[in-house]
């Protein structure tokens, strides 16, 4: 797309913050989530869980299950199709394990039953005959000589010979030489770090109502960020044509990425096949947590040389990710993100992707990239402080902008770092004092964003009213900004625009709600599909005058003659070409569909600050600022709600989320009261900057928000609790225990 | 499993007494609704308390002690003036049970019988002096509160056996109690440390005190030693040091997924300190 079709200025519905039109259905409870879902005749399924970490499955023995009163149906995995390779080979043994249970809460078996009550009652009488293996469940364990290997022949031809059975997949990128460039170096610092895994933490469970015949024909509803992946996927699983089974989306409460693949779906699907019947499943908290994807852990090795004037001369990482028994861990987006936001000569970052017996992962908001950052930006604030330099002043020194070769590899078309580092820098946070006890800390994010295949229709109405059918699941106040945008467009109240998410029958294949693309790439389609509407209506206005197509114009909901020579007719607005449309050529559509590929890339710099008890380790969070580059904020209210979410999610990742094994290899903390999210009233208020570099590849100039916001707090956090108590952490989660362990060791070393 | 709402005391321990397999009060619920639904427990019989009579009131006797029901809410004894203006170090213990909705269903009595060491007004039920009346097929006995829980969600109550009420002693005169518990977040969460002191002052001396420690020990534990090392001071930085040590030596944690041992040993403690200034300033008025 040419820039000349980029409107930037004198917008007049774009940059409001109307009512969200999801609001009143949302806090009347009339929205229907995933397990509001309801047939007749319908079946309640519960699901066998393995309770050991890695374990041969010897046999199953569903016969008292079976002689259980209400009890319909019991599936295992020869009840999916065989001979699936690949991705979906692999989707299939995380739904339902094969002959090996590979975490603890691996499924084994499903039932279905007249009532959740005996589906449960069921699943306890569902005898599995386990032969326990050894296991592991951290990273560098999991890499080291004579770990368990977890499935041998699953490592693809990148990996370097002699490297453990476990790590499956290698990466290497970068440019330049970067041990040339570490002789230039005044300084180096070089840094271990180590994240543990998190959740999304996605308030509402994973739920479908499923309904499949033995014609291969069936229905699916189910809360998802992308119904046409779910469709794709679960036609592979059970052996179905894909277009046979429909999929509708639910409401949706959260995903984060986490809700990007399938779990239960395809259960679901396989009893309602064997018994003729629609079946519920709903997963239940300790399900989610045990059972769907949380993010990889990680343990990482920063090297970066610096100059005394703050020039960055040569930057290294290495990053191990574990993302359960299954290849995937997104240690290439950890390596490309790494250091992304700086012109570096010299570069180089290695990614190995590392199996333990975990559930597998799935994406969680810019998947791969919160840890980068946390690692070198602790590295970046420890040669500030080391060489007596400003943070912010020297991110300036090294930032990357037009022109600069990415440390992934392309040459950034115009972005925002230098605007987002720029408002960090003026925002009073940054100057103010801070009181004893206080720690600053600063870190920039980036993000890559996505487009992906994306279909819109818009479609209008006799009275003048349009509805817009998109097919990306609202995960962030999406409809309201399709609306938007579709308002500015067309030149019609807001109001007067409804959007609804469609179902995989009503649109062509639409790429599943991630990568931040949703306002980007519906939006994209959404305002094409308008334009395409408008010259419907200007040719139907010309017919009316008699006139050509081209003496007509679109402005402010009503169709005008272009100039004094078309001809002198008053405008005719909207509702009066939609009121007679039957008879002038019939109704009036505007479609799209496309790849896009102009996302734009999004950047970020976090300014917090924190308070440490220096008795109890405990961390406050005192003060928090987001300044990140939106493009264009559509809808301001949800852009600075997405800034606060990644920051509160980011608080989280910091200070007390992890996910926690025993020896025993099973998780410990599988609900909210031990997996510690933070409460409303651990976090300051989140003050935001919007910032507004416009993507050349939009034509608003949208880059995606939703997910740069997490990349940099575990590092902004991170330095203001260093800062504050006197000590580098750098192991997430800064749980009070490890930072009272720091203090300790640095007041007996 | 068996579902009863028994109108008197009687009725509640007859069919305690009786039932065969496993019993459970229930008064609020929180622990034992929520051990049912994540499949942790399930009782044979149930027997729900909270239609008794009497059961839901906070009565103060002609000695100025009080005797709290065995149904009486969280809620109800933060909103009553005049026990949380004479034990807010219990009033407020409880009331860090849980979200402003267990408050309106959660009790103290139910706290205590749920046997967790980490539950936080059992602490500040011990250090406060507290008294519970239990009642059985053969009569009724007075047991303080420190020794009643025996272990991990366990009691020394017999089968047939029930909390009939609590007592808390009167307030006297220049006394002052507080509770502190440590966790990593804000609220709504489980005591990873918690510390009760209550303590009665002569003048700016401290003339009778108890220390009373949660969540460091297979049961909240009463600790003399803790309290000998600040009577007879006027909680001097070096009654303040002895004290903190005290309480850090009567640790006996275990490592888990709420914190370590070294990290429990050393923050009872930390908030041992906390917890006896407060009580003290109270004390003073």
């Amino acid at each position: 797309m040419s820039l000349d079709d980029v409107k930037t200025s004198n917008f007049k519905f774009v940059g409001t913050s109307p009512d969200r039109p999801d609001g009143v259905d949302k806090v009347t409870g009339r929205a229907r989530f995933g397990a509001d879902a309801q047939a007749p005749g319908m079946l309640y399924a519960a699901i066998v869980r393995s309770p050991h970490a890695h374990a041969r499955i010897l046999g199953i023995d569903s016969s008292k299950a079976e002689a259980l009163k209400g009890v319909k149906a019991i599936v295992t995995r020869a009840d999916f199709a065989e001979g699936l390779e690949g991705e979906n080979w692999n989707i299939l043994e995380n739904v339902m394990a094969g002959d090996t249970a590979l975490y603890d809460g691996h499924a084994v078996a499903a039932v279905a039953a007249t009532s959740a009550l005996i589906a449960r009652d069921a699943v306890k009488l569902i005898e599995v005959d386990y032969e326990v293996l050894p296991h592991v469940t951290d990273v560098d364990e999991a890499m080291a000589p004579g770990a368990p290997i977890i499935r041998a022949g699953t490592a693809d031809a990148s990996v370097p010979e002699g490297m453990h059975p476990n790590v499956v997949r290698y990466h290497e990128s970068g440019h330049g030489d970067v041990e040339a460039g570490f002789k230039e170096a005044d300084l180096i610092v070089e840094d271990h770090f180590k994240t543990e895994a998190t959740h999304q933490g996605y308030i509402e469970p994973h739920a479908c109502l499923a309904q499949l015949g033995g014609d291969g024909k069936g229905e699916l509803w189910c809360c998802t960020q992308g119904h046409w992946n779910v469709q794709k996927i679960c036609a592979a699983l059970l052996g179905l044509e894909t277009s046979q089974l429909r999929v509708t989306a639910s409401e949706i409460g959260g995903g984060f990425g986490g809700k990007t693949t399938v779990f239960i779906e395809p259960v679901a699907l396989a009893l309602s096949r064997k018994t003729s019947r629609p079946v519920k499943l709903v997963m239940s908290r300790s399900e989610v947590f045990r059972a769907t994807g949380p993010t990889s852990s990680a343990s990482m090795d920063i090297r970066i040389g610096m100059k005394k004037d703050g020039t960055i001369t040569a930057a290294q990482g290495t990053f191990r990710l574990q993302g359960g028994a299954f290849p995937g861990a997104p240690m290439e987006f950890t390596a490309m993100c790494a250091f992304a936001c700086y012109d570096l000569k010299h570069v180089q970052q290695i990614g190995y992707d590392v199996l333990a017996n975990r559930p597998k992962q799935a994406a969680y908001r810019a998947p791969g990239s919160p840890m980068a950052a946390f690692a070198v930006e602790s590295v970046i604030d420890e040669l500030c402080n080391q060489l007596g330099l400003d943070p912010i002043d020297t991110r300036l020194k090294n930032a990357a902008c037009e022109g600069t070769k990415a440390s992934y590899g392309p040459r950034y078309p115009r972005i925002g770092l230098v605007e987002t580092l720029e408002a960090a820098k003026a925002h009073p946070h940054y100057s103010a004092p801070l009181k004893p006890g206080q720690g600053r800390g600063i870190s920039c994010g980036f993000w890559f964003n996505f487009g992906g295949e994306t279909s819109v229709t818009l479609a209008l109405s006799e009275d003048g009213t349009v509805q817009i059918a998109v097919g990306t699941p609202d995960i962030g106040g999406s409809r309201a900004s399709m609306a938007l945008m579709a308002a500015e467009e067309l030149g019609i109240p807001y109001e007067n625009i409804r959007c609804t998410i469609a179902d995989t029958a009503s649109l062509g294949y639409n790429e599943v709600s991630h990568g931040s693309r949703v306002t980007y790439a519906s939006g994209l389609a959404t305002i094409q599909a308008a334009r395409d509407a408008k010259r419907k209506l200007c040719a139907r206005a010309a017919a009316k005058w008699g006139i050509p197509e081209d003496a007509v114009k679109w402005e402010d909901g009503c169709a005008l003659p272009a100039g004094p020579n078309a001809g002198k007719f008053p405008p005719m607005p909207i509702h009066e070409i939609t009121a007679e449309m039957g008879a002038t050529g019939g109704p009036i559509s505007g479609h799209y569909e496309a790849t896009p590929e102009g996302a734009g890339v999004s950047f970020a710099t976090h300014i917090v600050d924190a308070e440490v008890d220096a008795e109890t380790g405990k961390t406050s969070v005192s003060r928090y600022t987001v300044v990140q580059d939106a493009g264009k904020a559509i809808h301001p209210a949800y852009v600075e709600g997405q800034y606060q979410g990644g920051a509160a999610q980011g608080i989280g990742w910091a200070l007390n989320e992890e996910y926690i094994y025993g020896a025993d290899g099973r998780l410990q903390n599988s609900g909210f009261l031990d997996y510690r999210i933070p409460v409303a009233s651990d976090l300051p208020m989140i003050d935001t900057v919007i910032v507004e570099v416009p993507n050349p590849g939009h034509p608003f100039g949208v880059r995606g928000v939703g997910e740069t916001s997490i990349c940099p707090p575990l590092a902004a956090i991170a330095n203001a609790v260093s800062a504050a108590a006197g000590v580098r952490l750098r192991e997430l989660p800064m749980s009070p225990p490890r930072i009272l362990a720091a203090l300790d060791a640095q007041a007996d070393g | 499993m068996d579902y009863h709402t028994p109108s008197t005391i009687n009725e509640a321990i007859n069919l305690a007494a009786n039932a065969p397999g496993s019993t459970r009060f229930l008064a609020g619920g929180t622990d034992v609704l929520v051990q049912l639904r994540a499949d942790i427990f399930t009782p044979d019989t149930l027997i729900d308390v909270k239609h008794i009579n009497g059961v839901h009131d906070i009565t103060q006797n002609r000695d100025g002690s009080w005797r709290i029901g065995i149904a009486v809410t969280g809620a109800e004894m933060s909103e009553h003036p005049s026990l949380s203006e004479a034990w807010p170090g219990v009033v407020e213990a409880m009331d860090l049970v849980g979200s402003t909705q267990i408050q309106g269903r959660a009790t103290l009595t139910g706290n205590l019988c749920n046997g967790s060491p980490a539950a936080d007004s059992v602490p500040a039920m011990i250090a406060a002096g507290m008294t519970a009346t239990i009642t059985g097929p053969d009569g009724s006995r007075e047991l303080a509160i420190e020794n009643i829980p025996t272990g991990p969600g366990k009691t020394c109550l017999a089968k047939g056996e029930m909390i009939t009420s609590l007592t808390i002693p009167a307030r006297g005169r220049h006394g002052g109690d507080a509770y502190l518990r440590f966790i990593p977040r804000t609220e709504m969460d489980i005591a990873v440390v918690g510390v009760a002191v209550n303590l009665q002052l002569d003048g700016d001396e401290i003339s009778q005190a108890r220390v009373a420690l949660g969540a460091v020990a297979p049961t909240a534990l009463l600790v003399p030693e803790a309290a000998n090392a600040i009577i007879g001071t006027t909680l001097d930085e070096a009654a303040l040091e002895a004290l903190a040590n005290a309480a850090s030596a009567a640790c006996k944690p275990i490592d888990d997924k709420r914190g370590t041992i070294k990290f429990r040993t050393h923050v009872a403690g930390v908030l041992a300190k906390r917890v006896a200034r407060l009580a003290y300033t109270r004390a003073k008025g």
